[in-house]
């Protein structure tokens, strides 16, 4: 996590001139830029920007109007204390600027990975039952296109279909930016609708991984033998697959979809980009082309710390399903 | 007394003849031909990469890069014609011919990025594996930390890094410009995290068995051991993923130039040649969908040989 956090901020230090960002033509006088360069810290050796940042600097006293004397107490506290610093673009706190759009990287990510699981549970056991029919064999291959397709080109497919070819032909066509259309407002039925082909994107991208995992576990405890108990004993055949070995094929799905999850933080990129769509992946390219350190080191920071935790997450939640993992 | 044979239709093995006992054994490539064979997709796949690759290379035959770069706004944005069978991009160059001279470059920056990826990941995962120890643990918590951000974040974030004025290079009479290196570079840079892993477990394994005792017993260096006596036995899975490898660099690219931080015109390449394409989607299809198509194309054939391989020479790692 330092390893990381420290490499980052050496890189994003070297990322171009943020004052020339900064509030347009405004900034432009030498004096204004020296004094905006204090301000932030710019002017400070790299390591001292980067304990500043860390820890912040209200333990000490910064010197603001260039007479080579410390003199104004610092107000930064620092990312360890909850601080992640001003944006540079936009002047309001980073992690509010996050914070906003987290929601909306969340609804679209977690509606997704819904469909993904769910979508991908039912095709991945009915594949295991079929194992080699026609059904079976045109699932490997389509999850094998899908998990080839560049996610920028099913999109514009999908949009191209979808919104411009049924627009064309009259039919009812999905809308392709933003999540609500502002003529109709912002009603749930909106939402969903706004949804749709985003959802979908993300859907067909990672649903051939899961399927194919599903499929494989699944056939896996299709051949144990305590499967040839139930059905020895005569349980219904339902019973035997939904029950038996879905509960025991369902456990290594846990990890990935633990693994999964931190990244569906930082969003889509490239689908949030398409889609006109205000989430977190969008913010993050918005600032990392104009050079915005607090923001983009905030979405970083974030998502590290999430990988963390759903990793513990996942081996606790892991053991708690298999008894038969235990951790000394 | 005679036991009746209770198997009566089986006949009684024909005794080997002295050339089938002391046949050759098989080496790795050729029992690896003999299964990657019967991978009928795997074939496919290998066919079409053929095709793409002469694509991209007799193309250049018939049309010459001065003409792929060549821009006439007032052929802007012209649908598939006789003329341009690809139709005009936004500012009239022709998208025919940009395909190709994309493909190069697109093909080259896979090629050159998975060489700088697979270089670091045997080396860091070899001195991983094989020394242990404080280096180990050194190098994983260095391995992890860049696991822990995803792939196409880093990638941005060193793009930018990067991204100051580069000169346009000249190689072989060509130019590029010169952020074609810059992204080979950053690519290279963030993937080898995956290839250092496997390789590592390879070591960890390997540096125990008998062979490797008796290198060291006659004496081999250090080095020797290492790169000519565990890293051959261990190249079956490092061969799969540098494969694979090459199909995610070619589309990392194209997600990082299509998000503007890629490679910079006039160079092009399938992904720089999508930017900016979702502005156009309603009125010009075929700004995206070709050099889509090829991308798609491209990845999916990688893919199949990829899967062909692992079944051919790695059978025990399987995954998707």
């Amino acid at each position: 996590m330092f390893l990381i956090s420290i490499l980052l901020f050496v890189m994003l230090q070297n990322m171009g001139d943020p004052l020339a960002t900064m509030g347009g033509r405004s900034v432009t006088r030498r004096e204004d830029r020296e004094r905006l360069a204090r301000q932030f810290g710019f002017d400070k050796p790299i390591l001292v920007q980067y304990v500043y940042w860390l820890v912040g600097n209200d333990w000490t006293k910064v010197d603001i109007n260039g007479d080579g004397i410390a003199e104004t107490p610092g107000i930064r506290k620092g990312v360890l204390r909850g601080d992640f610093g001003t944006s540079l673009v936009t002047r309001q706190p980073a992690m509010q600027l996050i914070l906003s759009r987290l929601p909306n990287t969340l609804l679209l990510m977690l509606v997704s990975e819904l469909v993904v699981v769910l979508g991908a549970l039912f095709i991945g056991v009915y594949s295991a039952l079929k194992q080699y029919s026609f059904f079976d064999n045109l699932i490997t291959t389509l999850s094998f296109i899908g998990y080839s397709m560049p996610i920028f080109f099913l999109a514009l497919g999908a949009m191209y279909i979808f919104a411009v070819n049924f627009k064309r032909w009259g039919l009812p066509y999905l809308p392709t930016v933003g999540m609500f259309d502002p003529q109709a407002g912002q009603t749930p039925g909106q939402l969903l609708w706004h949804l749709i082909l985003p959802v979908t994107v993300i859907s067909v991208n990672s649903f051939s991984g899961y399927s194919r995992y599903i499929r494989s576990t699944m056939l896996e405890a299709l051949n144990q033998d305590y499967i040839r108990t139930a059905r020895a004993k005569g349980l219904p055949r339902r019973e035997t697959v939904f029950i038996h070995a879905l509960k025991n094929a369902s456990l290594p799905i846990v990890t990935i979809v633990g693994l999964d999850l931190p990244f569906l933080l930082g969003g889509a990129l490239v689908t949030e980009r398409i889609f006109a769509w205000p989430g977190m992946g969008r913010l993050f390219i918005d600032h990392v082309s104009r050079g915005d350190t607090p923001v983009v080191m905030g979405i970083m920071m974030l998502i590290a710390v999430a990988v963390v935790v759903f990793q513990i997450l996942t081996d606790v939640v892991y053991a708690w399903l298999d008894p038969r993992i235990r951790y000394n | 007394m005679t036991v009746a044979n209770p198997l009566p239709n089986i006949q009684p093995l024909k005794p080997l003849s002295l050339d089938e006992l002391e046949a050759p054994p098989l080496t790795l490539s050729k029992m690896a031909w003999l299964k990657f064979r019967r991978h009928k997709m795997a074939l496919v796949g290998v066919g079409i990469l053929v095709l793409m690759i002469l694509y991209c290379t007799l193309g250049g035959l018939v049309f010459s890069e001065k003409f792929a770069n060549y821009n006439d706004t007032g052929i802007a944005l012209q649908p598939p014609s006789s003329v341009h069978p690809f139709g005009t991009d936004v500012i009239g160059r022709d998208i025919l011919a940009r395909t190709i001279y994309g493909g190069q470059i697109s093909l080259l920056i896979g090629l050159i990025a998975v060489m700088l990826e697979t270089t670091l990941g045997i080396i860091i995962g070899a001195v991983s594996g094989y020394f242990g120890g404080l280096v180990d643990s050194l190098l994983m918590r260095f391995t992890e930390a860049i696991l822990i951000v995803p792939q196409i974040f880093l990638l941005l974030v060193m793009a930018k890094f990067f991204a100051g004025n580069i000169p346009n290079l000249t190689i072989l009479g060509r130019e590029f410009s010169g952020s074609v290196v810059v992204i080979i570079a950053i690519i290279g840079l963030t993937s080898w995290p995956y290839l250092a892993r496997i390789v590592r477990a390879e070591f960890l394994t390997l540096k125990e068995s008998e062979f490797v005792l008796a290198a060291r017993a006659t004496g081999s260096s250090t080095f020797d051991i290492i790169f000519r006596h565990i890293l051959p036995n261990s190249i079956a899975p490092i061969v799969v993923s540098a494969t694979l490898g090459v199909a995610n660099a070619i589309t990392l690219e194209a997600y990082i130039s299509f998000l503007g931080l890629g490679v910079r015109p006039p160079t092009a390449t399938w992904g720089n040649m999508l930017e900016g394409a979702y502005n156009y989607i309603d009125k010009a299809y075929w700004l995206w969908l070709f050099p889509g198509l090829l991308i798609l194309l491209i990845v999916l054939s990688i893919n199949f040989v990829g899967d062909g391989l692992r079944d051919a020479l790695d059978p025990r790692s399987r995954t998707i």
